[in-house]
């Protein structure tokens, strides 16, 4: 005997109430609309802006990338290494938070405690601050020669800009990652505990040694469970990057203050501006989404 | 003399916080002996066989296995452990890893074998508990008999000289309980060293040496397993199998 296939589900509709909410949000678009257009006669000109996205170079007659572009290219470089030592330091301080040796436990909880109870840009001026007078000196970092071949070249640009501004980026990007990764760090130290006890007794029991133990039972378990909290902060750390703007790290947030003070084009800056943070940031849900999607499947 | 015991405990006392859990215990297992340890829920019988492999640090008394003592905290605990194959209540397989791979794991890990014996070894161990079709299957796909059997072969991978079992049938199903107990059953067959926690009193008496009876953190009677169970010598044991029995 074949049985029956399953009766359709019924269709989701909009009913009424999603109609009048829709109505509603869309009345109050229109009304801010016309009050930028008829009260604040706002004179609308994308040209302008749009310059400061691409232009064309006078010498070579190309297209040649403006600030608005180099801007976003900076913050998506910021965003992927950031991602990158954020998540490293997060998962080395979430391991400390929960392993055994006290001062471990300690210095990590510190750290925690003390970037989560700052203000992001008052721990970003005071790092900024050590970092750039006291650390790169220190490390002779800030004295690296721009036009050695190690730095001068096409990788290079590409991973890091300009090698003019690499210190400059370089602060940047480790106070951000810095800074989020206390986060990280919190999220890490939950998915550790998150595991059953049952779990680290079974590995010790068949002998399994500490570092083994983490690397082959309980981290890949727990980066499973962090998956969408960690995501959640990867696309935090997007966003958060534009105070890095504020000890003038030359990206997109920076150069779009440029941009609107150069050409007056407030809106049309900031909306483009806004638009691009937009896309990044939705792209990287996307793509975590999917990852995660890959993720459970390999349990079924 | 007498061989000197595969297990030797003696003196054992054991604190969680200023509770008692295990208080003076004494027990040696011989190579080759089956003890089974029953008593009342709480009475210390997990407390007591993880203590042998380190689960749980003991604070007086001295534990050893093979000869050597086992401490608190010391180093090359791993050594020790890879003698001592453990199951649990709650199987504890490693859900994100095959079934293969929760078994090779040990094995490359700690006796540093490489990945086709490993495999190979693995696959033996399967078929002897009857489950080497599921080899390429993730835990949370096999039900709870399949998997306690699993746990069992992942221990035997190791190539341990004596087992531990913590109510390996406690949490399974009624028609799962007789393939796990026919696995740990041909398993005492072979001579393998069992200690078993069970209040399954039909494989205690098909293969205990001996019953040992704990309650409230100490061993109150110890004897052969049909004398135990028709005869018990104490009044607390006596409460325990009527209790046993009661269900
Ligand atoms: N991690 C622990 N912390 C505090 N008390 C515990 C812990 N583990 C067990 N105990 C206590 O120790 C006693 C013995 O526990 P256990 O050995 O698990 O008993 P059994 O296995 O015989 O049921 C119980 O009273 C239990 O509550
Ligand atoms: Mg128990």
């Amino acid at each position: 005997m074949t049985r029956r296939a399953p009766p359709p589900l019924p269709r989701r509709r909009l009913t009424v109430l999603d109609m009048a909410l829709f109505g509603l949000v869309a009345a109050a678009v229109v009304f801010v609309a016309w009050r930028v257009n008829s009260v604040l006669v706002y004179n609308w000109d994308w040209s302008r802006v749009l310059g400061f996205v691409a232009r064309v170079d006078d010498d070579t007659g190309q297209w040649v990338s403006n600030l608005l572009l180099q801007g976003l290219f900076t913050t998506i470089r910021l965003a992927f290494w950031g991602t990158i030592l954020a998540a490293i330091i997060g998962l080395v301080m979430g391991y400390w938070r929960t392993c055994d040796t006290l001062a471990l436990r300690i210095i990590s909880r510190a750290y925690v405690e003390l970037i989560r109870n700052i203000p992001p840009l008052v721990f970003i001026f005071i790092f900024y601050f050590f970092i750039s007078s006291q650390l790169f000196p220190a490390l002779g970092l800030d004295s690296i020669d721009r036009d050695s071949p190690w730095v001068d070249n096409v990788f290079f640009r590409f991973a890091f800009g300009e090698p003019a501004l690499f210190t400059n980026f370089l602060s940047g990007l480790i106070c951000l990652a810095l800074f989020e990764a206390a986060y990280i760090t919190e999220i890490v130290r939950a998915g550790i505990q998150s595991i059953d006890r049952g779990q680290w007794e079974a590995g010790r029991a068949i002998g399994l040694s500490r570092g083994n133990l983490l690397r082959d039972i309980i981290f890949p378990q727990a980066v499973r469970k962090i998956l969408p909290p960690l995501a959640g902060q990867f696309i935090t750390l997007i966003k958060d990057s534009a105070i890095i703007s504020l000890i003038s790290v030359q990206e997109l947030t920076f150069l779009a203050t440029e941009v609107a003070a150069t050409t007056g084009k407030t809106f049309e800056t900031w909306i483009l501006v806004a638009g691009m943070y937009f896309a990044i940031c939705y792209l990287f849900a996307f793509v975590f989404a999917r990852l995660e999607r890959r993720a459970g499947r390999a349990r079924r | 003399m007498t061989p000197s015991p595969l297990v030797e405990i003696s003196g054992l006392c054991k604190w969680y916080d200023d509770f008692s859990a295990l208080h003076d215990i004494n027990l040696r297992v011989a190579e080759g002996e089956k003890v089974v340890i029953c008593g009342p829920s709480g009475s210390g019988k997990s407390t007591l066989i993880r203590c042998i492999n380190q689960l749980e640090a003991h604070q007086l008394g001295t534990i050893r296995v093979a000869g050597q003592e086992v401490r608190p905290g010391m180093k090359g605990i791993e050594a020790i452990r890879r003698e001592v194959g453990m199951v649990f209540q709650g199987f504890n397989l490693f859900p994100h890893k095959t079934v293969l791979d929760n078994l090779t794991l040990g094995p490359i890990r700690n006796r540093g074998m490489d990945r086709s014996a490993a495999r190979k070894l693995a696959m033996d161990y399967l078929a002897k508990v009857r489950i080497a079709e599921q080899a390429d299957k993730y835990p949370p796909q096999l039900s709870g008999g399949q998997q306690q059997r699993v746990a069992i072969a992942r221990a035997l991978c190791m190539q341990p000289r004596m087992m531990l079992f913590d109510e390996p049938t406690s949490a399974l199903d009624p028609e799962m309980i007789a393939g796990v107990l026919d696995v740990m059953e041909g398993l005492a067959r072979d001579g393998m060293t069992m200690i078993v926690v069970t209040h399954e009193m039909g494989f205690a008496r098909r293969v205990a040496d001996r019953v040992v009876f704990m309650d409230e953190g100490e061993i109150v009677e110890t004897a052969p397993p049909e004398q135990f169970f028709n005869a018990p010598r104490t009044d607390r044991a006596k409460l325990f199998l009527g209790q046993l029995l009661a269900h």
